[in-house]
């Protein structure tokens, strides 16, 4: 799960890292009583899920009550990269000298976190690493944490005045705390800014969270923000799915992961489009079955779905009568392709066919069909 | 021949008085897996499907000599159970449960370090070698006794790539599924490496996915060690930037662990990559006829030379 940068700053605040004053505000009279709180020149940055905020015309410096009003009533309510913004955050504009990369992400390689600074701040991590590697320093993390002599020779490979090292060091280590107690599987500063007065600060912050850690951190769990998610994908995870949505007009509805990316594939092998990647997991329950066709026939792009079943734990009957359900209660006005093959397809054919529909047995096949009733559907 | 399971293993199921350590254990014996015991703590004295239950790994391996140990517990005592199986002195731990936090794997991780253990999964399928011995939830009814060794990241799909070997004529030695996770014990480099010493293996298949780097260190090894045909599969070439495909660790993040990239890397190390499931069958019975071998050693021996190894700790 990711975090906004106002709940990523929250959560570095609360773990002793410094970070500016903030805000976060949902309308223009609003922003306007946190300027003058904390005084001209303030910047005003988009709260949306995704990278390059800046480029995207999503961040603005602005000196004054009236350029304020103009441009948060323009950045509220504007798409970014297909990402309504809805919040922005006020922060006093600092005097930045130097500015600098902090960050830890899982280095599953080494199976252990990894810490990486670099003197190279305010881009991209990917971008340096490929331009200029030797401009990283990677500190692997074990069991101890990020122990102080290692902090210290961070520090002195950012900065050289031994002064704003000391204010360094206690940074980096409680950031590889905080990533470590809040189950992230990233926490970055970048930049962490040296101010003109010699203050270190985390300017921007971005934390993302193991889900699957989600359940030990309730708090962490109800900054979910809804309204950054495509509906589907929120109706998919309360209906314990998993769901991605695509942009192409082939829907489908597939047990297993691998499976399920192996099928949107071969689809586009076949010259199709997928719609999705969707996994209506290892069990079969026929509630399952409908909630995907619920979600996909929401997509009015889906020209036609494919259901790809390799019956081992799943039973393919199970699955059958989840179609047969879904078909009863919904209004599904597309065709419906059917690939099932394992455990009880005797059975599910037997369930489908007295509802005259009809199971492939091969993938290949299953796929060009699909492809085909898709057309014909456009 | 096999390899990690086969006749001799003797099966404790760790979480056997749960829903799916119940459901599954069934599916072992009926398979002929040699199951000798259960634990579920405070249900000590119990059977299940006639399995005598123990409180602990421990008096369970006394017992009755248990030397392989798979995990159905819920994630959140997922690690606490693969502790339990490594300091019970369990040579084989397979953990099925799905959704382990990855601070508790990399924890565990360093803990097995450096310990005469073999941790397969977590968030995998388990292993099967066709005939003789199943170990998780692989459907028995797929497999046919071979020589061909299959190991993937995922479930399913490596259940339809069995199946096609299977209906091809084209049986098993060991079919395993090392788990989707970011963090698991057992990897594709550590698989090949089983599988080239077993002489009961004569041609692998490798069904990598989008995310991580093992698929790249496997086209490694292979340059350097392995003379075995392999033929390689990729899911997820479709699959967007940033999102996670199901599998925690099915993510292409910054850039990197595209399947574009690893198709490029097994290429270069002389592997032919199947475009579809499907031509997977043709690629391995034409690896295993005697003159298309030596050409695929020809194609090998022509491919770059190897990069300085990047492999992790030998097991």
């Amino acid at each position: 799960m990711n975090l906004h940068e106002y709940q990523s700053k929250g959560i570095f605040r609360a773990a002793g890292i410094p970070v500016p004053p903030g805000d976060v505000v949902s309308n223009v009279e609003d922003a306007l009583a946190a300027a003058e709180r904390f005084g001209y020149p303030v910047v005003v940055k988009a709260q949306v899920l995704v990278g390059g905020r800046g480029k995207a015309g999503g961040v603005k410096v602005v000196r004054g009550g009236e350029e304020l009003s103009r441009e948060a009533g323009r950045i509220l309510g504007m798409e970014l990269r297909g990402l309504k913004v809805n919040r922005v955050l006020i922060t006093p504009s600092a005097e930045i000298a130097r500015e600098y990369y902090a960050g830890i992400v899982l280095d599953r390689r080494n199976e252990s976190p990894l810490l990486m600074v670099s003197p190279a701040g305010g881009i991209d991590i990917e971008e340096v690493a490929r331009a200029g590697p030797e401009k990283i320093l990677r500190i692997p993390i074990d069991g101890r944490g990020l122990p102080g002599y290692r902090a210290r020779a961070a520090a002195r490979f950012l900065d050289k005045d031994p002064a704003v090292q000391k204010r360094i060091v206690p940074i980096l280590i409680r950031l590889v705390r905080a990533y470590h107690d809040q189950d992230a599987s990233l926490a970055e500063i970048n930049p962490l800014a040296v101010t003109k007065d010699g203050l270190v600060l985390a300017l921007d912050a971005k934390i993302v969270l193991d889900d699957n850690a989600l359940d030990r951190h309730p708090d962490l769990a109800a900054m979910r923000d809804l309204s950054a998610e495509d509906p589907g994908e929120i109706e998919a995870r309360e209906r314990g799915l998993s769901y991605v949505k695509l942009d192409g007009t082939i829907g489908c509805v597939v047990n297993g992961a691998g499976l399920a990316m192996a099928t949107m594939d071969l689809i586009q092998f076949h010259g199709g489009k997928p719609a999705n990647f969707l996994d209506i997991g290892g069990s079969s329950n026929p509630d399952k079955v409908e909630a995907a066709m619920h979600i996909l026939t929401g997509d009015p792009r889906v020209r036609a779905v494919l259901f790809n079943i390799f019956g081992g734990i799943t039973r393919c009957d199970d699955v059958a009568r989840g179609l047969l359900l879904a078909l009863d209660r919904l209004n599904v006005r597309i065709p419906i392709v059917i690939r099932l093959t394992g455990t009880n397809e005797k059975e599910a054919r037997e369930i489908l066919g007295e509802r005259g529909l009809m199971a492939l047995s091969d993938m290949d096949e299953a796929v060009r069909a699909v492809i085909a009733r898709a057309a014909e559907a456009a | 021949m096999s390899v990690l399971v086969g006749r001799a293993t003797k099966v404790v199921v760790q979480g056997i008085t749960g829903r799916d350590g119940s459901f599954h254990t069934r599916g072992m014996l009926d398979y002929g897996t040699k199951v000798v015991a259960g634990v579920t703590p405070g249900k000590g004295g119990d059977k299940v499907h006639s399995v005598p239950v123990f409180d602990s790994v421990e008096e369970a391996v006394a017992k009755t000599g248990a030397n392989c140990s798979v995990i159905y517990v819920p994630a959140a005592l997922a690690q606490d159970a693969i502790y339990e199986a490594v300091d019970s002195g369990i040579p084989l731990v397979v953990c099925i449960s799905e959704g382990i936090p990855v601070r508790d794997m990399v924890e565990v991780s360093a803990y097995t370090r450096g310990r005469q253990v073999r941790l397969v999964g977590p968030n995998c399928p388990g292993l099967i070698s066709p005939g003789s011995c199943k170990v998780g939830i692989m459907p028995g009814t797929i497999v046919k006794p071979g020589k061909v060794g299959v190991v993937s990241r995922s479930g399913t799909l490596t259940y339809e790539v069995v199946w096609q070997l299977t209906r091809a004529g084209l049986g098993q030695s060991t079919c395993i599924g090392i788990g989707g996770d970011p963090i698991v014990g057992t990897r594709f480099a550590d698989m090949l490496a089983l599988y080239q010493q077993d002489p009961g293996t004569e041609a692998i298949v490798l069904i990598g996915e989008i995310g991580g780097s093992d698929e790249e260190d496997a086209a490694l090894l292979i340059r350097r060690a392995i003379s075995k045909p392999v033929v390689a599969f990729i899911a997820g070439q479709t699959a967007p930037p940033g999102k996670r495909m199901g599998h925690a660790g099915a993510i292409v993040s910054g850039g990197s662990g595209t399947a574009q990239e690893k198709m490029a890397r097994l290429q270069e190390a002389g592997i032919p990559v199947a475009k579809t499931p499907s031509e997977i069958p043709g690629l391995i019975a034409a690896a295993l006829r005697p003159r298309r071998k030596s050409k695929l050693k020809l194609v090998r021996a022509k491919a770059k030379k190897p990069a300085p190894a990047t492999r992790r700790r030998g097991r």
